[in-house]
C-alpha cells in the first residue's frame, strides 16, 4: 500500500519529537544509589528510590550540568530559577505516585539543531525545550506468568526530555535529527546514546494537512520504536495511514499509537491514557535549583569541541572533503585520534586515507569503536611515515605491516618492515642494476617500446617489482625505467 | 521511687548526678505510668526492653561523666516519625506491618545526646485531624477529663507529658497539631519556624506546612530539644541553613516589647468567652508591665483557613499518593487486577478523613479548577504571609489564643467536619505564614479544663519566642 506521489505531495507532514536521554550520573537525579544498566533487579533501590514514607528526594547537581550542556550545545537559553514540579499518576513502576519533572520551568528553552539533508540543504530544527526529569522502573511481563515484575533500578535515573518544535517535515529529517542529537550527547559526554538499551529513547508526534490548510491535522504521538531506523519506518507507515485515513475522508483520532517493529506498522494503545489529568504542581520537598553565572562559566569552559565546529576545522584547517571529514568528526574519539596522528604525520589527507581505508575496515569487520583499535596513534603516525618517505609501499604496509601490528601493537612499524624484508630500494644505485636485467631479459619487448608501443612500461614496471619482491620505490623505479628505455 | 513529676530535664539531671535516682528507675516510673494509664490510648508500641537497656548504658555514662546534653530525657513519638528498624504506620491501615528504614534527623540527634526513645504514640491518621479520633487505633482521651479528646493530630503525645508517660513528645504540626493539642492538655507546644527543623523522616502531609513540634512541661526543656534538633540537614533541601542560636543560654528577658492583638481574633463567633477573657488578661497584664499592646486589624485573616484546607489538601492527596498496595503496608485481599488492587487497598485502608482530604486535592488540582483554587490558594497565601511579616516588623509578638474553644467531647464533632476545622482557626496563620509560635498554658475555665495562649514571632526568632512565653509563664 505504497501511496501514489502525486496524492502524497498534495500534503504536509508535520513532526515534533520528544527525545528522553539517560545521563550518564554516577548517582541517581534525587537519590544516591548507583545507576549501572544490567544490574540484578531491585540491587540500586534506597528508601529515596523505593518512596518510603519519611523520606526526600535530593537533587545532584551532575545532573544540572548536564543538561546545561546540552543546552548550549543546542543555543538554548538557560533558565536561571529552576522549579520541578510533581505529575501525579498511579502505576506500579512509578514508586512516588508522581514524578518530578520540570512542567513550568524547563532548564533550557529554545533553540536549535543543524543537520543537512541528502539534497544537501541545511535546516536548523528549531528546539521547543529541554527538561531535567526522573526516570521511572521498568516492569516486566514474564512469558506465561501473569503476575507483572517490577525493577525499580531505573526508578530515579536522570533525563532530559528534548522537546521539538513540530518543525520537521519528513521521516528523514527526523532520522537526521536524532543522529545528531546522538552525536551531540556522546561528544558531550553526557549519555552513552545507547538506543536498543533505552539510554536513549524517542516519541514522535505526527500530523499530515494539505498544503492550503490553515491548520494542522490532529496529531497522533507514536511510542515504541528503539533505533533510527524503527523512528523513520514508524513515521513512514504512519505518514501512509494518515494520508490514507484522509483521503478515504475519514477523521483523524488524536491517539498514543505504538509501532510494531515486525509489522513495521503502528497500533492504537488505549486511549484512557490520553485522558489523563497529571495535576501538575510545584514539589514543596524540593526548593529552587538556581543556575548562576559562576556555574554557567565554568560549564561553558569545561565544553569539549562540538561536531560542528570539528567539521569546519576538518575541512578548513586540514583540507580536507566534507565527505572525509564527516566520517572523522562521526565521534569525539575519532577525531581525537585523527588529530593525535596529524600531530605527529603532517599530510592529513594520508592520514584520512588510512583511516577511511584500513582502519575503517578493521572497525566494520570486528564491530569496534576506534576507542578499541589497540594500535597507538603514534604507531600509526609511523607507519604512514613509512610510507611518504618511501621506505615501504603502501601495499605492503597496509597488507603486510598493519596486519602484525594488530597482533602485536607495541612494535614499531620499522622493525616489523625490517623484520619481514619490506623496506623497498629508494636510491637509483640499487635500482638500476635490477633495471637493467629485466631489459636485458626481453630485447623484443624494448624494441617495441622503442617503436611507440608506450603501453609496455607498465610490463617492465612489473617485472622489475617481481624481482625487486616489491621493495623498490614506484615512483622512481618509473623514471628509471623511461630513462633507460629512453 | 519517684512521687512528684519532674518539671524540667535539669531537675533529672541534678537528681541523677546527687545519687538521688537513676535513669532506670526513671523509665520503669514512665513505663509504670504508661501500663497504669493504658486506658487513655497514648501508646501504639513500647520500647520496654530497649528503653531499660538504654537507660542502664546513660546511667553508666552519668557515672564516667560522659553524657550528652539529653542523657535523662526520655521521649516519646508520635507515629509519624521514622525510627529505624521501627514500626511506623502513620496512624493508618494503610501502613500496617511496615518497619522504616531509616531514623529521621531529629529523632537521630536526640539520640545523639543521650536521649531515650519510650515509644510510638498514637494520632490522628497521616496527622489529619484535630481530636484524635481519625485513627485507627480508637481514640486518644485526655487525661483531664477521660470523656474529652486531647486535641490533635499530635493528640496522644500532648497526653503522654501531660500524664507522665515521657518528659518531652515529638509531635508533627502542620497547621496547629502541636499548639492545639498542647492547649487542649495544660501543657507547652511549640511549632519553630518552618525549615528550622529537616523533616527528613517525618511523614508528610503537607510538605510546605509540615513541622517537627515539641511537648513538654517547662520552656527550659523545649528550647533544649530545640536547640539539639533544629538545623542544617543534607536529606532535606528545603531546611534552613541558618545557624541555630544557644536558645537555653538566652532566656532571661528584661525589656520592654510591642505587641499586637488582631481585632478579627477577639471578634470571632466561635470563640469562648472564658477563654476570651484570660487572652484579655494576659494583655493587660503586659499593659501593667509597661509593655506597648495595641489592636490592629487584619481582614484577609478569615481567608487563612480556606487557604489552608486548599494547600495541605492539595499536596497531601500526592503525597499520599505513594501508598498504593504496591511496594510496603496494605494490599487489598480481594483484588482481580491492577486497577481494583489500587481502589480497594487505598479505600479499605484510608479513614474516611484521610479519603476526603486526598478527594479535596486531587479536585482543586484538577486541570478545570486548578487556577480558580490552587493558584488563587497560592496568591492568599503569599498575601497572608507578607502581611503577617509586616507586622511582625513593627511589633514582636503577636498574641491570641491557641484554640476558640476548651476540649471538647469524644464524638461531639466527628461528624461535623467543618466544624472539626474550627478548631484550627487561630493556629493556621503562623501554618499559612511559616512564622514560629508557641502554646502556654493560660489557666483553666470553670470546669477545670486547660486554656491556651498562643504566642508569635517572626521567622527564626525562637529565642525572644522562649524567653518572652518563659517571663509570662514565670510572672502573670
Amino acid at each position: 500500500m505504497k501511496l501514489e506521489k502525486n496524492i502524497r505531495d498534495k500534503y504536509i507532514v508535520v513532526i515534533g519529537l520528544e527525545v528522553h536521554a539517560q545521563l550518564q550520573t554516577e548517582s541517581k537525579i534525587f537519590a544516591a544509589d548507583a545507576t549501572t544498566f544490567g544490574d540484578t533487579p531491585n540491587t540500586n533501590i534506597s528508601a529515596i528510590t523505593l518512596g518510603h514514607p519519611g523520606t526526600l528526594p535530593k537533587f545532584n547537581r551532575k545532573a544540572l550540568t548536564y543538561a546545561i550542556k546540552m543546552g548550549l550545545a543546542c543555543n538554548s537559553e538557560i533558565t536561571r530559577e529552576n522549579i520541578f514540579d510533581r505529575k501525579n499518576y498511579f502505576y506500579p513502576d512509578l514508586p512516588k505516585g508522581y514524578q518530578l519533572t520540570q512542567d513550568k520551568t524547563p532548564i533550557c528553552k529554545g533553540g536549535y539543531i543543524k543537520v543537512k539533508t541528502r539534497d544537501n540543504v541545511e535546516k536548523q530544527l528549531t528546539l521547543h525545550k529541554i527538561h531535567l526529569e526522573e526516570d521511572a522502573g521498568k516492569s516486566l511481563h514474564l512469558a506465561g506468568e501473569t503476575d507483572t515484575l517490577i525493577d525499580y533500578n531505573r526508578a530515579g535515573v536522570s533525563l532530559i526530555e528534548i522537546v521539538t518544535e513540530p518543525v520537521l517535515r519528513s521521516s528523514e529529517e527526523a532520522g537526521l535529527f536524532l543522529a545528531e542529537v546522538r552525536k551531540l550527547v556522546r561528544y558531550l559526554e553526557i549519555c552513552d546514546g545507547n538506543m536498543e538499551q533505552g539510554s536513549l529513547r524517542c516519541d514522535a508526534n505526527i500530523s499530515v494537512m494539505l498544503k492550503d490548510a490553515a491548520e494542522y491535522g490532529e496529531k497522533v504521538e507514536i511510542k515504541n520504536m528503539n533505533s533510527i531506523r524503527n523512528v523513520q519506518r514508524a513515521i513512514e507507515h504512519e505518514i501512509e495511514r494518515q494520508i490514507g485515513a484522509v483521503e478515504a475522508g475519514q477523521q483523524i483520532i488524536s491517539e498514543t499509537r505504538t509501532f510494531n517493529a515486525d509489522k513495521g506498522t503502528t497500533a492504537g494503545m488505549r486511549t484512557k491514557e490520553t485522558l489523563n489529568d497529571y495535576r501538575y504542581f510545584p514539589d514543596p520537598d524540593l526548593s529552587p535549583v538556581i543556575v548562576d553565572e559562576t556555574l554557567l562559566e565554568s560549564i561553558g569552559r569545561e565544553m569539549p569541541a562540538l561536531p560542528e565546529a570539528l567539521l569546519e576545522k576538518f575541512t578548513a584547517h586540514y583540507n580536507l572533503p566534507e565527505y572525509d571529514a564527516l566520517f572523522l568528526t562521526e565521534t569525539k574519539e575519532m577525531a581525537a585520534y585523527f588529530e593525535a596522528i596529524c600531530k605527529k604525520q603532517g599530510h592529513p589527507k594520508a592520514v584520512s586515507n588510512w583511516m577511511m581505508g584500513p582502519v575503517k575496515s578493521v572497525l566494520n569487520e570486528n564491530g569496534w569503536q576506534i576507542t578499541d583499535f589497540p594500535i597507538k596513534a603514534e604507531t600509526m603516525a609511523a607507519l604512514i611515515q613509512l610510507v611518504r618517505e618511501g621506505s615501504v609501499s603502501f601495499s605492503a604496509a597496509s597488507q603486510e605491516i598493519f596486519p602484525v601490528l594488530l597482533e602485536n601493537p607495541d612494535q614499531t612499524p620499522l622493525t616489523i618492515a625490517e623484520n619481514h624484508n619490506l623496506i623497498q630500494q629508494s636510491d637509483s644505485n640499487s635500482i638500476q642494476p635490477i633495471i637493467d636485467e629485466v631489459i636485458a631479459q626481453f630485447p623484443d619487448k624494448v624494441k617495441a617500446y622503442r617503436h611507440g608501443k608506450k603501453g609496455l612500461i607498465g610490463m617492465f614496471m612489473g617485472e622489475v617489482m617481481k624481482k625487486s619482491k616489491a621493495k623498490v620505490d614506484p615512483k622512481l623505479t618509473n623514471e628509471l625505467l623511461r630513462k633507460t628505455l629512453g | 521511687m519517684i512521687t512528684v513529676s519532674y518539671s524540667s530535664l535539669k531537675a533529672i539531671q541534678d537528681d541523677i548526678k546527687k545519687g538521688h535516682l537513676s535513669c532506670v528507675s526513671l523509665v520503669k516510673y514512665y513505663l509504670q505510668n504508661i501500663e497504669d494509664k493504658s486506658h487513655l490510648n497514648v501508646f501504639l508500641e513500647v520500647y520496654k526492653e530497649e528503653a531499660l537497656k538504654k537507660a542502664e548504658e546513660v546511667d553508666q555514662k552519668f557515672r564516667q561523666g560522659t553524657y550528652g546534653k539529653l542523657a535523662g530525657l526520655v521521649v516519646g513519638l508520635k507515629d509519624l516519625l521514622c525510627y529505624k528498624d521501627h514500626r511506623i504506620q502513620a496512624g493508618s491501615k494503610i501502613l500496617e506491618g511496615f518497619e522504616s528504614q531509616i531514623s529521621g534527623t531529629a529523632v537521630e540527634r536526640l539520640i545523639a545526646e543521650d536521649a531515650i526513645i519510650i515509644g510510638r504514640q498514637n494520632c490522628d491518621e497521616f496527622g489529619m485531624g484535630s481530636s484524635n479520633e481519625n485513627s485507627p487505633f480508637g481514640p486518644t482521651l485526655n487525661e483531664i477529663d477521660n470523656s474529652r479528646v486531647p486535641g490533635g493530630s499530635s493528640g496522644a503525645s500532648a497526653v503522654s507529658v501531660q500524664a507522665d508517660m515521657c518528659q518531652v513528645a515529638l509531635g508533627s504540626d502542620t497547621g496547629g497539631s502541636v499548639r492545639q493539642p498542647a492547649a487542649f492538655c495544660g501543657i507547652i507546644g511549640l511549632k519553630p519556624t518552618y525549615s528550622r527543623i529537616s523533616r527528613h523522616g517525618l511523614i508528610a502531609y503537607a510538605s510546605s506546612f509540615d513541622t517537627i513540634g515539641i511537648f513538654s512541661k517547662s520552656i527550659e526543656d523545649n528550647a533544649l530539644v530545640l536547640e539539639v534538633i533544629a538545623g542544617k540537614d543534607e536529606y532535606d533541601s528545603t531546611v534552613s541553613k541558618k545557624e541555630v542560636e544557644n536558645y537555653t543560654g538566652a532566656l532571661n528577658f528584661d525589656k520592654k516589647v510591642k505587641v499586637a492583638y488582631l481585632k478579627e481574633t477577639f471578634e470571632s463567633e466561635g470563640l469562648n468567652d472564658n477563654i476570651k477573657e484570660k487572652t484579655l488578661n494576659t494583655l493587660n497584664f503586659l499593659r501593667a508591665e509597661g509593655h506597648q499592646v495595641e489592636e490592629i486589624t487584619f481582614p484577609l485573616i478569615k481567608y487563612a483557613l480556606p487557604t489552608y484546607y486548599i494547600l495541605t489538601t492539595a499536596e497531601a492527596s500526592s503525597n499520599l499518593s505513594r501508598y498504593d498496595g504496591v511496594k510496603y503496608g496494605y494490599r487489598s485481599p480481594n483484588t482481580e487486577d491492577l486497577l481494583s488492587m489500587y481502589k480497594k487497598s487505598r479505600s479499605e485502608a484510608f479513614g474516611s478523613e484521610v479519603i476526603r482530604r486526598i478527594m479535596l486535592g486531587t479536585f482543586v488540582l484538577s486541570a478545570s479548577y486548578y487556577d480558580a483554587y490552587y493558584t488563587k490558594a497560592q496568591k492568599v497565601r503569599r498575601l497572608i504571609k507578607d502581611k503577617t511579616q509586616s507586622i511582625l516588623s513593627d511589633y514582636d509578638f503577636i498574641i491570641m489564643p491557641t484554640t476558640p474553644t476548651t476540649a471538647f467531647k469524644i464524638g461531639e464533632r466527628k461528624n461535623d467536619p467543618l466544624e472539626m476545622y474550627l478548631a484550627d482557626l487561630f493556629t493556621v496563620q503562623a501554618s499559612v505564614s511559616g512564622i514560629p509560635a508557641i502554646s502556654v498554658p493560660n489557666g483553666t475555665d470553670p470546669e477545670g479544663l486547660p486554656v491556651g495562649l498562643q504566642i508569635m514571632t517572626n521567622d527564626f526568632k525562637e529565642s525572644e519566642l522562649f524567653s518572652f512565653s518563659k517571663y509570662i509563664l514565670d510572672n502573670q
